[in-house]
């Protein structure tokens, strides 16, 4: 609450190329505690900008910060700093040191927004940091290959951070975060990124939603990380041979709800996730809408629609712990007798043709022959290869609106 | 020409087979769109359908007219009129209305359900180009066994197997062929056993269309390289035209020998 | 007018034809037979081009016919097995073949002739034997063309129709016009026939005047002098 006071109390310093502080490394020396730097239109080639004291940066009609591939621009180092509204160039590579637009280390109540970061290493970094807002920020790099980019958003050791609204393209992860929990992902657009869209690693209690994920190398990684909670996301067109929506590995008691997964080689690719909710998704024209592989247990599938996918579901075992119960299937071809809106017969989701594509992947081209429809519906009568018991015994006659 | 085309047409007018495959195709149109409601549903319901029932019917039928006709032919054949004129003039007949039955009777629902106004539109052209495609290529293929084959019952034996052979066997062996050699690149194999199968080849028409997704999950280069480029679907329609002209071709080699 | 230089025609392994040297001239008519399967009928076939010899040319008019189509304007030809479409009405087989010559064609004398007008809207498929004939009689006589070629015409049909038959080949013959005729009744070939043409195993056994033959077999008429071929050939 002091700190809050300062703020508002403080003085306002203004720079701009013809004032008497002409560069932001001055402002900031002169400034006190609480203060507002002003800067205004122009460009300023500066960098290993240190802020050590809680500051507001505020850009005035978008100023160029450009950093000339020289190194870091900002590190924020006190609590308290907002920087807003400025347009980050250049920053510099490095093989020994992930250098960021901004950075801020071990700092608390941070505000990240309307800024727009171009050409560079990594964005917005975040190191032991927490209590911060992160929002409406621009990311655009010209990322080609993994080893020598950056990430957008990159949160590492941090808590209760807002991330919010952003756009992130053409990095290597548009939003990564790692040991961090608690952090919520609202309303932001990652796309085209080199690897994940977004990309967990041992973070846990974390929520995402209503974001959209496109055209990334890999869609979404959630990796080794427990109550997640992904909601109202947007997966789409992510494509290639080892490409997903969504990947989760080793992640137990996740909810899953109200996504949408739309054209993308695999829906979502699950390996050793437990007790995960899938509710109310929406998968449409994928390859497969959702893949797994390993040991999975005691996960429930309810109320998604399956539409026009070209493999619904995919095991690689004849093991089945999980629960598909109530969901809509476009080729579920049952009937329903007593017109309770059930279907009579229960769905095989798996086809057996799956599991020679999963063993012999040049098969897909046998994908709607007549052949494999014969097979595959002998093997639905009487499954020798697929789990017997893996069946929705309630499936949807009409979509879950 | 025309003349046989019209008189060939006017046969076929006639009998109640092409009534009733135009009817076929109309009924199972507007049950699928009407009963369902869902246009890209009824699209890929067709699609699995028509690359197995086109060529089934038009081998079927082009065997049976063939035969059915040779009344007609042999009236023509002893008036002045080009030898090529008479078979050509036939087989633009039946498919013309094998053709024409098709069009309609799937155009016809699709279009009284607003298909104009739907993203399905091209979806629904690749479908109809297929199903036109496939016509032709079995008309072909099956008046090719009627020339050769004077014995009726034979004949359909032949027909019927070729059907068999190209819908149903043909990708069984494909499939076993791809398991066996697994541990070698396949890819070459795969285009060309594809290219080789008519079928197979509006199969994967419609698979660019529909199954896009999960095609680009294929590792191979060569996949990847034609089926992600417009030359794939290039490739895909100069093979299908191969086997148009190929065996109307041969058809005609051997009607101009035959003795009558 | 046609001129038949080394005809050979083999069906696999039978040679049906086997070297026939033939000149029917302007005119006249050409009765041609043999017994069963002495290639009467593929003879004929092979001139109208429905067939392909395997060896030797036609001629007609000086031209070779191979592969030809257009000398068939000059032919009207009866076939042995009249086969129509059986979808078709009488009167709608008339308009095609007339549409098919570009020619008017004077059908509807024929069709009284042979009093057919009560069959006019009847299918083909609905007719007797001897009708079929009749219909077909009427397509060949139809068009006014320099050659004509009958095979068996007087199949089916009834004493009052056979009359009329040989009424026409008698005008045609009148107008100058080369008349082919295969049959088996003799009678009806010493009443119309010019010449003949007697066929054996693929080859011409005979070709001259009626009268010709009965000389070289010393038979009192066509009757015997062919039942004396045929035996030769029996116990030859």
């Amino acid at each position: 609450m002091v700190m809050m006071a300062q703020n508002v109390t403080g003085k306002t310093l203004t720079i701009c190329q013809n004032c008497a502080i002409n560069t932001i490394e001055e402002g900031i020396a002169l400034a006190q505690s609480g203060d507002t730097l002003r800067v205004e239109r122009g460009t300023y080639r500066e960098y290993n900008l240190f802020v050590d004291k809680p500051l507001t940066i505020v850009g005035i009609d978008t100023p160029v910060i450009d950093g000339q591939k020289r190194g870091e621009i900002f590190r924020i180092t006190a609590d308290n700093v907002s920087i807003i509204g400025l347009k980050i160039i250049n920053v510099g590579v490095s093989y020994t040191s992930d250098h960021a637009a901004i950075r801020i280390v071990k700092s608390e109540g941070f505000n990240v927004s309307n800024n727009e970061l171009e050409q560079l290493f990594f964005g917005i970094f975040l190191e032991k940091s927490s209590r911060g807002r992160i929002a409406n920020n621009r990311i655009s790099g010209v990322a080609k290959d993994e080893y020598n980019s950056g990430n957008g958003i990159h949160i590492w050791y941090s808590k209760n951070v807002d991330v919010q609204d952003n756009t992130v393209e053409g990095v290597r992860d548009g939003i990564y975060l790692e040991f961090s929990d608690s952090v919520h992902i609202r309303s932001n657009k990652s796309r085209k990124n080199l690897r994940y869209g977004l990309h967990f690693m041992f973070s846990n209690h974390n929520f995402y939603g209503d974001n959209t994920f496109e055209n990334n190398g890999a869609g979404v990684a959630v990796m080794f990380s427990k109550f997640i909670e992904m909601r109202g996301n947007h997966f789409s067109k992510n494509w290639g041979p080892a490409s997903y929506g969504m990947l989760l590995k080793e992640i137990t008691d996740a909810t899953i709800s109200d996504n949408i997964f739309e054209e993308n080689t695999v829906g979502i690719n699950i390996e050793g996730s437990n007790r995960i909710v899938y509710e109310r998704n929406q998968f449409i024209q994928n390859g497969w809408a959702i893949k797994v592989l390993g040991a999975c247990y005691s996960n429930t599938f309810r109320s998604n629609n399956f539409l026009y996918n070209s493999f619904d579901l995919s095991y690689n075992s004849r093991m089945n712990d999980n629960l598909f119960e109530g969901n809509y299937w476009s080729n579920y071809s049952g009937y329903d007798l007593d017109k309770d809106g059930i279907g009579d017969i229960p769905h095989r989701p798996v086809k057996l043709f799956s599991y020679v594509v999963n063993r012999t992947p040049e098969t897909l081209i046998l994908l709607r022959s007549l052949f494999m429809d014969i097979i595959d519906f002998s093997e639905r009568v009487s499954p020798v290869f697929t789990p017997d018991n893996l069946a929705d015994t309630k499936p949807l006659m009409r979509k879950v609106e | 020409m025309l003349k046989i085309l019209k008189y060939s047409f006017y046969d076929l007018l006639r009998s109640r087979w092409a009534y009733a495959y135009f009817l076929f195709y109309l009924i199972l149109g507007f049950v699928l769109l009407f009963l369902n409601g869902d246009l890209s549903k009824a699209v890929i319901t067709l699609m699995n359908l028509i690359i197995i029932l086109v060529p089934l019917i038009s081998t079927i039928f082009g065997v049976m007219y063939f035969y059915s006709s040779r009344e007609f032919t042999e009236l023509l054949l002893a008036q002045p009129v080009r030898r090529d004129a008479i078979f050509l003039g036939q087989y633009l007949g039946i498919t013309g209305t094998l053709a024409s039955g098709l069009l309609l009777g799937l155009g016809i629902p699709f279009v009284a359900y607003g298909l104009f106004q739907s993203n399905e539109i091209y979806d629904f052209i690749t479908l109809i180009v297929s199903g036109l495609a496939l016509t032709f290529i079995f008309t072909g293929l099956a008046f090719n066994i009627a020339v050769r084959n004077e014995n009726r019952i034979r004949g359909f034996g032949y027909a019927v197997l070729l059907w068999l052979f190209m819908a149903v066997v043909y990708d069984g062996l494909f499939l076993l062929t791809l398991i066996i050699f697994e541990e070698y690149p396949l890819d070459h194999f795969s285009l060309s056993a594809t290219v080789f199968n008519p079928i197979d080849l509006s199969r994967i028409l419609i698979l660019l269309k529909l199954d896009i997704s999960a095609l680009l999950g294929y590792t191979g280069a060569v996949f990847k390289n034609f089926l992600g480029t417009k030359s794939g679907i290039f490739i895909s329609c100069l093979a299908l035209l191969s086997w148009i002209v190929i065996p109307l071709w041969t058809f005609m080699r051997k009607s101009r020998k035959k003795d009558f | 007018m046609i001129r038949v230089s080394g005809l050979e025609k083999k069906f696999g392994r039978q040679t049906v034809l086997n070297g026939i040297e033939l000149d029917i001239a302007e005119g006249g008519i050409y009765a041609i037979l043999g017994p069963n399967g002495s290639g009467k009928t593929t003879l004929i076939k092979c001139i109208l081009g429905l067939t392909h010899p395997n060896e030797g040319e036609i001629f007609i008019h000086d031209k070779a016919v191979r592969g030809k189509w257009k000398y068939r304007n000059a032919i009207n030809y009866l076939p042995q097995i009249a086969n129509f479409p059986e979808n078709l009405r009488v009167k709608e087989l008339f308009s095609m073949i007339k549409d098919i010559r570009q020619s008017p064609g004077r059908d509807e004398r024929l069709i009284e002739i042979f009093n057919l007008e009560p069959y006019l809207n009847k299918k083909l498929s609905t007719l007797s034997g001897g009708t079929v004939q009749k219909v077909n009689l009427v397509l060949t006589f139809m068009f006014d063309s320099p050659i004509v070629i009958l095979d068996e015409p007087t199949s089916g049909l009834d004493p009052l129709a056979m009359l009329k038959l040989k009424e026409l080949i008698r005008q045609e013959r009148a107008a100058g016009k080369t008349l082919i005729i295969t049959t088996h009744i003799m009678q009806f070939v010493e009443e119309v026939s010019d010449r003949i043409v007697y066929l054996l195993e693929g080859k011409i056994y005979y070709s001259g005047s009626v009268q010709g033959l009965l000389e070289k077999t010393q038979q009192q008429d066509l009757e015997h002098a062919i039942a004396h071929i045929t035996k030769q050939e029996l116990y030859a």
